[in-house]
């Protein structure tokens, strides 16, 4: 994988790299890509993709109100909060009036 | 009795003087604390230990068992668990930077169905950082040692677990196993460890890494304690809409019936070049052994086992890349103190948080699910995966069980593998098929090799044959003694 390539899979996963982990990453990827290019040797034709190992389908509960989280638990992880809410960096630009 | 007399006691004979007033859950506890006191230090299996609270369970405990009362089916033992399994308030930090201050506000399903069956929750064990990992050398609180070698591996990702186990710290254990992790430590460590069935135990408050994969499994040192921790944390949980409704036989129960006539399959490609060649002559071995008692060996084949660690190596990372995704500093977990914009939050925040093995899968899995390589990598992966699945459907056909080894190798060297992924991912072969399928598995010790490391074998079952692989458990012990 070239360094660019490594650089927008980084952004894309919002993962901020030093350069050493973008080089380092970039042998490393290369090499498992490699690997895995061993599944081109199976036959898959009319496989079914199997995207998990139970065969439940539309697991639903009914649409009814029940007991959650209170705020006081909700909020007791935040890096930042009034008690209230969750802040957060700003996000949208101040508009003058 | 001593700290070491009452952990060297088998989970029945435990049971025993429990329910006999030989023992009381206090004194138990208090020996278990005294031995994590004394090899936490240098073995590194527990990261957080809650004292007070285990005692005042147990005081609760043996109070109850004095007035008479009946107790849960742990009965007063005590229990580590993984430190990716929420428990309310307490720290769970899979290892990981991004985590370490994390409170849970909630009990995982497996926590409080330990506590309705009365164990006692002595604290959480280290693992590889958010379960990625054969070694725990990722953990942010470095690696768990091999209580046979110090200077060898405990395996991972769930190392801490089975360390506490296999140095008698616990009597049982909790860890995940998403490609190995439970099996894998138990094999290096010289314990049971089993994966259970895909759908067989809530998920519910287990921190996802790969969520078709991930299952929650016990760690003992004997079947029979694999079995009650097993049936205490088994059964449907309507919170997980991947735990199946199916009723939960009583495990402990079915450990004593005879083998005869159970067909085990052998798979020749198991045997071939990287196994060790004393790993092979201790599956032979005990293989033989149950031919002795009743069983009988059919070969199998499945074709495309080679093909499990690619697949395994895809489908793992991109799940792990959308689970991960949550991480981002703004609810819960680690947030960046510097930063010039939202983005900005994310990108630091994840880049202070993970460690190296947890970004590079993050990557890996983002790359294989983007735009013009997702048919190429994952979806074919999927596919593969299909032909895995198709395998197992095959040789059950022919056998009910299958035997082989659990690792290529005894516990490696800590720091052995620890610049070259790939070869740490190759360590996995074994496995990792049955995550993939969804079918249980267990390791089962079969002895040591020369060099003093633990020896193991791995049963393979059906889905839902738990029982049968508690079964040969039991009988493999009985053939050790």
């Amino acid at each position: 994988m070239e360094r660019d390539e490594v650089l927008k899979v980084a952004t894309l996963a919002r993962l901020s790299l030093t350069d050493q982990e973008i080089d380092e990453f970039g042998k490393q990827l290369t090499q498992i890509l490699g690997y895995v290019e061993t599944l081109n040797e199976v036959d898959v034709q009319d496989a079914e993709p199997m995207p998990h190992a139970v065969d439940e389908r539309n697991v639903f509960r009914d649409d009814r109100q029940r007991e959650s989280l209170s705020r006081e638990a909700a909020l007791s992880n935040a890096p930042q909060t009034d008690g209230r809410f969750f802040l957060v960096p700003q996000i949208l630009e101040q508009k003058d009036a | 009795m001593t700290a070491a007399s009452a952990l060297s006691l088998s989970t029945s004979e435990l049971l025993n003087g429990l329910s006999e007033g030989n023992l009381t859950s206090r004194q138990l506890v208090e020996s278990c604390l005294e031995q994590i006191r004394l090899l936490n230090p240098k073995l590194n299996a527990f990261v957080n230990v809650e004292e007070e609270y285990a005692l005042v369970r147990a005081e609760q405990i043996d109070a109850r068992r004095l007035a008479g009362e009946s107790l849960g089916v742990l009965a007063g033992l005590p229990v580590a668990t993984k430190d990716n399994i929420c428990r309310k308030e307490s720290l769970t930090t899979c290892g990981s930077r991004m985590l370490e201050a994390f409170r849970p506000p909630y009990d995982a399903h497996v926590v409080e169905r330990i506590e309705s069956e009365d164990g006692i929750i002595v604290g959480s064990t280290n693992m590889d950082e958010f379960a990625m990992g054969s070694s725990t050398e990722s953990s942010v609180y470095g690696p768990s040692r091999n209580p046979s070698n110090p200077a060898h591996s405990a395996g991972g990702s769930s190392g801490g677990s089975a360390v506490a186990v296999a140095a008698g710290m616990v009597p049982l254990a909790l860890g995940s196993d998403t490609g190995g992790s439970i099996r894998q430590p138990a094999a290096f460590c010289g314990c049971v460890g089993l994966k259970p069935t895909y759908g067989r135990v809530s998920r519910y408050g287990l921190v996802a890494f790969a969520s078709s994969l991930d299952q929650i499994g016990p760690f003992a040192k004997d079947a029979c304690g694999a079995s009650l921790l097993l049936q205490a944390i088994a059964g449907h949980d309507k919170r997980d809409s991947t735990s199946l409704k199916r009723e939960v036989p009583v495990y402990p129960k079915q450990l004593t019936e005879s083998l005869k006539g159970l067909r085990i399959g052998m798979v020749d490609g198991h045997f071939a070049e990287g196994l060790d060649s004393e790993v092979a002559t201790s599956v032979r071995a005990t293989i033989d052994a149950l031919e002795k008692l009743g069983a009988t060996v059919i070969p199998v084949r499945l074709p495309h086992a080679r093909y499990s660690v690619a697949t395994y190596y895809l489908i793992a990372p991109c799940e792990a890349s959308s689970n991960l995704a949550r991480y981002d500093g703004i609810h819960y977990g680690r947030r960046a103190e510097q930063f010039d914009d939202l983005a900005d939050v994310y990108c630091r925040s994840r880049g202070e948080g993970f460690g190296a093995e947890v970004k590079r899968r993050i990557m890996l899995g983002t790359y294989a699910l983007s735009a013009g390589y997702y048919d190429a990598y994952y979806l074919k992966a999927l596919k593969v995966r299909r032909r895995i699945r198709e395998d197992f459907d095959r040789a059950f056909q022919e056998v009910d069980v299958i035997a082989g080894p659990v690792s290529p190798t005894p516990a490696f060297s800590i720091g052995e593998k620890a610049d070259d992924p790939l070869a740490m991912y190759l360590n996995d072969i074994y496995t990792i098929s049955a995550n993939l399928a969804g079918i249980p598995g267990i390791s089962v010790p079969t002895g040591h090799a020369e060099s003093g490391l633990p020896l193991a074998i791995q049963f393979q079952a059906p889905l839902f044959e738990e029982a049968r692989l508690l079964r040969l458990a039991a009988a493999v012990e009985s053939i050790r003694e």
